[in-house]
């Protein structure tokens, strides 16, 4: 069942083209993460969705109704804002029921939601409390709670845990991916943060110049990123691109200076046919293995360590392959030292390969 | 111990600010107290110490003009209060509408503000004169009957006085309340839209509780422009028709000036002050109960 | 995520029935509403600017077609004489010189007024903000509750204390009171701005060892011209437009143009001359609407930022 339809999605202000026709299909009770850089349109357009901005052009259907032009308030949608925008003289309970209220819902069917709301979020005891008198994290329930007792069926949520600091947004992270379990909503969330994204989606849009590079599952995503932004936008630490071009004639392989990398084990993406030239070859830090280990894979080489970066149980250690900067992680007790000789190598099926020109995956 | 008086009492900062000094001692302590001092003199060009105790306060409770003055301000000072706060909240939610030439409005809304009161006054004494202002053209294009004249009868007189106060003063309130509306954080905006609460209810019972800060300026503004309007009276009426128009402020100025009468002037001039202690107290009690609260639940 | 079939069902539905719902942008009415915002607006703007008109339009004719009554009409036959008059030749009681002298006497105390309270202001508002000494927040605290006092209030006091010194009714007396009644919303404006400043500028300043006028002098001065440019308006258009410290204070020979004004509208004997009036009028706004105009936009910020109570 579908919930959110977003059919050729356009959005110019004047001559510049911000959402260039994108196309989504959510499921019902889906996580979907739109994800991106600033300025990739991915807050516009869930304020499209919303309608909160108009669109120049397309189609928004939320559940199989066209809402194109509805008022927000009409399009069964509650949104949860960076800085939460709870009504600051209102007690929290006020909050909850301004918009309700305003729309002439009985009293008794109020009192119903709200206690129902509170109970979900656990946030009876902050019903008479001001906006100014609760946490950070009690604050982001209130404001979930503004949406859930309108009984919506889609939760937008724009850069929630943008404005706080990292041990608490870890902590409101899972308190979000908890109740996505328990209220079973379709949720659209929009993060700049990559790893908000693939802790919480079941799906992520990844955006970038107004046009959604990559829909698909975090797993999915990671393991074949379909283009070079993509590639490097997820994962952390970030992957390693070495630029080279792959060989002319024989068996494919790919070379940069005086590291040639054999691609029997790696699978072309089906829209290639023997691409030659100038090429990007991703590999991820924690897919290359150092040592004893690394002789067993396809491709291994001996490297010079350059820089190592220690960050608790595992180390970052860089050299160069290639000419590029390459980074991989050993384990912080096997002591790597910088000047040392040490063997690292990599399964290419593992690894991504990028046209050089427009970044498309190969 | 050397050391920690040096540090307070940085010797260049205090040379520095001797003017502020005299100032804020000299100006605002001494000098008021000398004013209160002598309103219990019989002072009468040149000041006295032949104390009478609240003699000059008697005779200026008793005095007519006095009467007339207390009243005028009272009831200038609320109409006017009154009308600029609504006229210049009313330009503000207006202007915030993302209307085309807003900075031309701007500027014509403002511009008053830009001219003396002198210039003020008299532009609007021929304005409502009655051969040649508003009401002769209004007649000369036939609407026979249109009166708009109120600086003729006494009764009326201080209504004229009024609409100058509003021309020249919605402006600045306009400019203090827009300030505040666009400090509003715009998600709260969005926020409302989405729980569907209509837009005037969202002025009225979110952002405007809001903008408090912002009413407060205004209101504190007005406030004291209106308790010191004079040259406004002087250009406009004179005080006149007859002393239908006069005001405290004109009133102090003529008992020191012309009728020579600097005790009884100084009583009224304590007077004039009392108000805005009132106002300044309740304000402080106000801002220090805030903080308090805010430090309790930070 | 939906299995193809239902996908194809739903796409076939949606298809028929996009021929009749709404697509892209959303039609653009003009409400009720935002025709009746433009309209108060604009009855709003003509309020404003009507005494305006009247005021320009009655300078430009002759006192026979003045006389004639019709206020709004274009000059028939516009004339450049009543200002000329009003330059020259008005009588402010005794002497007919004009306006003239009451411009260049507006000018003689505006400019030095301006420089000495923006000079001391500036001073105060760094030394409050760096340098707070014991009391010193006391003082300002007097000089704010100073800027609520009704001038009335002060007025005889200060009367007396400047004929004490020989200052009553001369220049020098009125620049002082200028530079007194400023003091406030100038300090105001100056403690805001530097406190609004990052602290490490002085830090570093003072670690290379410069001293309280040092600091001042090579790194404040130079950031403040911001708010120097909307005190300098402020305290222009304020003192330019001063009527009562003006009449009181200055001394006959030097009344500002305020004043002059004010002489020569009411108190002439005879006939009024209302072309002559009225140009005398604009005259005397000319100065302060002109920097209103050309500087509109620090205008209203040095508004805002004087009203901002910190």
């Amino acid at each position: 069942m579908t919930s959110v339809l977003l059919k050729d999605i356009t959005l110019s202000f004047g001559p510049v083209e911000v959402l260039k026709k994108l196309n989504l299909d959510i499921a019902e009770g889906e996580f979907l993460v739109l994800l991106g850089p600033s300025g990739c349109g991915k807050s516009t357009l869930l304020n499209c969705i919303a309608g909160l901005l108009d669109v120049s052009d397309g189609q928004i259907f939320i559940k199989g109704k066209n809402v194109t032009w509805e008022e927000p308030k009409d399009r069964g949608i509650g949104m949860v804002f960076q800085s939460y925008a709870l009504y600051p003289q209102m007690s929290v309970k006020g909050n909850l029921t301004f918009g309700l209220r305003n729309q002439r819902v009985p009293r008794d069917e109020i009192e119903k939601r709200v206690a129902r709301t509170a109970e979900i979020l656990q946030i009876q005891p902050l019903l008479e409390r001001k906006p100014s008198q609760l946490s950070g994290g009690q604050r982001q329930r209130v404001a979930i709670g503004r949406a859930l007792v309108r009984d919506v069926d889609v939760f937008l949520f724009d850069e929630p845990l943008s404005n706080l600091d990292a041990k608490l947004r870890s902590e409101l992270r899972v308190e979000i991916k908890r109740l996505h379990q328990r209220l079973a909503n379709t949720m659209i969330y929009v993060t700049h943060d990559q790893i908000e994204a693939m802790t919480l989606a079941d799906r992520i849009a990844v955006m970038y110049g107004g046009e959604i590079q990559q829909l698909d599952t975090p797993q999915a995503i990671y393991n074949r990123p379909v283009n070079r932004f993509v590639a490097g936008f997820i994962g952390s630490p970030g992957m390693n691109f070495i630029d080279g071009a792959l060989t002319n004639g024989g068996p494919p392989a790919f070379q940069s200076g005086d590291v040639t990398v054999p691609l029997e084990r790696y699978r072309f993406d089906k829209n290639t046919n023997g691409a030659t030239g100038a090429s990007v070859l991703g590999v991820r830090p924690e897919h290359v293995a150092a040592g004893d280990a690394a002789k067993a894979l396809p491709y291994s080489r001996e490297i010079e360590v350059e820089i190592v970066e220690p960050m608790g149980a595992a180390s970052l250690v860089w050299t160069k392959l290639g000419k590029s900067n390459f980074g991989f992680l050993v384990d912080s007790a096997s002591a790597l030292g910088v000047g040392q000789r040490a063997m690292i190598g990599f399964d290419p099926d593992r690894a991504s390969l990028f046209d050089g020109a427009d970044g498309r995956r190969l | 111990m050397k050391h920690s008086w040096r540090r307070n009492f940085h010797l260049p900062a205090v040379i520095g600010t001797v003017p502020m000094i005299l100032v804020a001692v000299g100006v605002f302590v001494i000098g008021i107290a000398f004013s209160m001092l002598w309103s219990f003199t019989t002072s009468k060009l040149f000041p006295t110490y032949d104390f009478v105790g609240l003699n000059q306060y008697r005779r200026l409770w008793s005095d007519g003009r006095w009467l007339v003055s207390v009243n005028n301000i009272w009831f200038f000072g609320l109409m006017s209060i009154a009308c600029n706060m609504v006229f210049g909240y009313l330009l503000a939610v207006f202007m915030d509408q993302r209307i085309r030439q807003e900075d031309l409005f701007r500027s014509i809304f403002l511009y008053p503000f830009a001219m003396s009161l002198i210039v003020t006054g008299l532009v609007w004494q021929w304005a409502l004169d009655p051969n040649l202002g508003l009401q002769a053209a209004m007649r000369n294009f036939g609407w026979a009957g249109f009166t708009f004249a109120p600086l003729v009868k006494a009764e009326t007189a201080l209504y004229g006085l009024v609409v100058a106060g509003i021309w020249q003063g919605s402006g600045v309130t306009m400019a203090i309340l827009l300030a505040g509306l666009r400090g509003v954080d715009a998600e709260i905006w969005k926020a409302a839209k989405v729980d569907g609460i209509p837009a005037w209810k969202t002025h009225a019972f979110i952002v405007a509780p809001m903008m408090r800060g912002a009413f407060a300026t205004a209101f504190v503004l007005q406030c004291v422009s209106v308790v010191r309007v004079y040259d406004l009276v002087i250009a406009m009426t004179g005080g006149g028709p007859g002393i239908a128009t006069t005001m405290p402020a004109v009133y102090v100025i003529q008992l020191i000036t012309v009728r020579q009468n600097v005790g009884q002037g100084m009583a009224a001039a304590t007077m004039m002050l009392l108000p805005i202690l009132v106002v300044l107290a309740v304000g402080g009690v106000f801002q220090w109960r805030r903080s308090r609260r805010k430090l309790v639940h930070a | 995520m939906s299995a193809g079939v239902e996908t194809a069902t739903q796409g076939a539905g949606s298809a028929a029935l996009a021929a009749v719902e709404p697509r892209g942008a959303r039609p653009h009415r003009i409400s009720a509403g935002r025709l009746g915002i433009y309209a108060f607006l604009l009855v709003s703007a003509l309020f404003f600017l009507v005494p305006l008109y009247i005021m320009i339009v009655t300078s430009l004719k002759g006192m026979p077609e003045i006389r004639l009554g019709h206020l709004f009409n274009l000059p028939a036959e516009p004339t450049v004489q009543p200002w000329i008059d009003a330059w020259l030749n008005a009588c402010t009681g005794r002497d007919c010189n004009g306006l003239s002298p009451g411009f260049f006497n507006s000018v003689k105390i505006t400019v030095p007024s301006v420089l000495v309270s923006i000079v001391c202001a500036s001073i105060n508002g760094y030394a409050l903000t760096y340098w707070p000494y014991k009391g010193a927040n006391l003082l300002f605290g007097i000089l704010v509750f100073g800027a609520f006092v009704p001038y009335q209030v002060v007025i005889y006091p200060l009367i007396i204390g400047l004929s004490s010194v020989g200052l009553f009714a001369s220049l020098p007396g009125i620049i002082i009171v200028h530079t007194i009644f400023g003091m406030p919303i100038l300090t105001l404006l100056f403690r805001n701005f530097y406190a609004a400043l990052p602290v490490e500028l002085f830090k570093a300043a003072r670690v290379d060892g410069a001293g309280f006028w040092g600091v001042f002098f090579q790194i404040m001065l130079p950031m403040s011209v911001p708010i120097t440019v909307v005190a300098v308006i402020l305290q222009v258009t304020g003192i330019w437009n001063d009527f009562l410290f003006g009449v009181v204070f200055a001394g006959r020979p030097n009344w500002p143009m305020t004043v002059q004004l004010n002489n020569i509208v009411n108190t002439t004997t005879g006939v009024r001359e209302y072309n002559v009036n009225m140009a005398a009028t604009i005259l005397t706004a000319a100065v302060p609407l002109l920097i209103y105009f050309v500087s509109g936009r620090w205008f209203v910020r040095g508004i805002a930022a004087g009203a901002v109570k910190g």
